[in-house]
């Protein structure tokens, strides 16, 4: 076993990336890496939510989620670099998208990458542990490094997991890697 | 990251420590211990490593490293980042705390990743990286990094984990990355 390429989902002018499929006790970590992840509205920002097995089809709204947001920033101008937490990114058991990245710029040459890494979504006995690196390139202008960390609050088996933007349609490429 | 190989799987059920003594040798430059579902018996306890060079014995190679954290309480009454300075170590031969004050509720846990490079390598010191996400005894959702190296020109053939007190459940996988 090593690192198994699960699925890819690239949209194209699409609302939401989801993984239904999948995501099962066959791996102890799931990695989600992001390739050129463009929002077709400036200003957006990438995010997460996950359905537990209890709501299957579910509209990605009830699993709460407490969470830690920080980030390294520098704008092309050099007028703002800064590391610093972000409180306006972060959850409290709250059960909206966590954000992943706020503010991404939606120029033609714009995107955003990164990373994400889920532990064991299957368990039942624990709350589930997730963390992410991304770097955008941000609506003023700016390259931002974001560290979101947290768990998902439920001891319920997560079996789907949804991207999208805050609002608006995006293009990028999403793989989902099975480890163990 | 290169592609991983899965070594090894140790799995912990009330146990004091995993100790793995085999499988770190010179074939892979990097290696990867993923470790998820980790659950303490004793609430706040430090879930930690130590390593032991060739030829040698006990845990307790020396170590200089850092500790930051990020951190949220689920009422959101506190959020924010800082140096832990009561978790890094300079020179020092304790285990080096990955994940500090766990919580250790029926549904709480901790997971994450720690990298160690070449631990084979007879000419450098031993560099490592730990991205930690858990529950904190005190509800709160924690994002540590620990970092540092094993300041032994010795190669490493074994590494211990262990929670700083009591016993532990949890699964640590070892892979090699080539």
């Amino acid at each position: 076993m090593a690192m198994t390429l699960i699925t890819t989902n690239t949209s194209s002018d699409a609302a939401t990336s989801d993984f239904t499929t999948g995501i099962d006790s066959t791996y102890k970590l799931y990695i989600f890496k992001f390739i050129d992840i463009n929002p077709a509205t400036n200003d957006k920002n990438f995010t997460f939510q996950v359905n537990a097995t209890d709501d299957p089809g579910g509209d990605y709204d009830v699993s709460a989620i407490t969470s830690t947001v920080f980030e390294s920033e520098h704008y092309e101008d050099d007028s703002i670099a800064r590391v610093r937490y972000e409180p306006n990114d972060d959850q409290a058991q709250g059960t909206a998208f966590q954000i992943l990245a706020e503010g991404m710029g939606n120029g033609g040459d714009e995107s955003l990458a990164g990373e994400m890494y889920l532990f064991n979504p299957s368990n039942t006995t624990y709350v589930k542990h997730f963390y992410a690196t991304t770097n955008a390139y941000r609506h003023p202008d700016s390259s931002r490094q974001t560290f979101a960390a947290g768990y998902i609050n439920d001891t319920t088996a997560i079996d789907d997991i949804r991207f999208q933007m805050s609002s608006g349609n995006f293009d990028g490429t999403i793989k989902m890697y099975g480890v163990g | 990251m290169g592609i991983p190989t899965l070594i090894s799987t140790s799995t912990a059920s009330d146990s004091s420590s995993i100790d793995i003594t085999s499988g770190i040798d010179s074939t892979y430059d990097e290696y990867m211990f993923v470790f998820t579902d980790v659950n303490p018996v004793t609430d706040g306890a430090h879930f930690s490593f130590q390593v032991n060079a060739d030829g040698q014995t006990g845990f307790n190679e020396t170590v200089t490293s850092t500790y930051f954290k990020v951190y949220h309480v689920e009422d959101d009454t506190d959020a924010n980042a800082g140096y832990d300075a009561g978790n890094d170590q300079a020179q020092g031969t304790a285990y080096q705390y990955l994940a500090a004050s766990m919580g250790n509720g029926s549904d709480e846990s901790g997971a994450g990743v720690l990298h160690l490079f070449n631990p084979s390598s007879t000419t450098y010191v031993k560099h490592f990286f730990s991205t930690a996400q858990y529950c904190h005894l005190s509800n709160y959702s924690i994002n540590a990094f620990a970092a540092g190296y094993i300041n032994t020109t010795s190669a490493i053939d074994e590494i211990s984990f262990k929670m700083s007190s009591g016993n532990f459940d949890g699964v640590i996988q070892m892979y090699g990355i080539s």
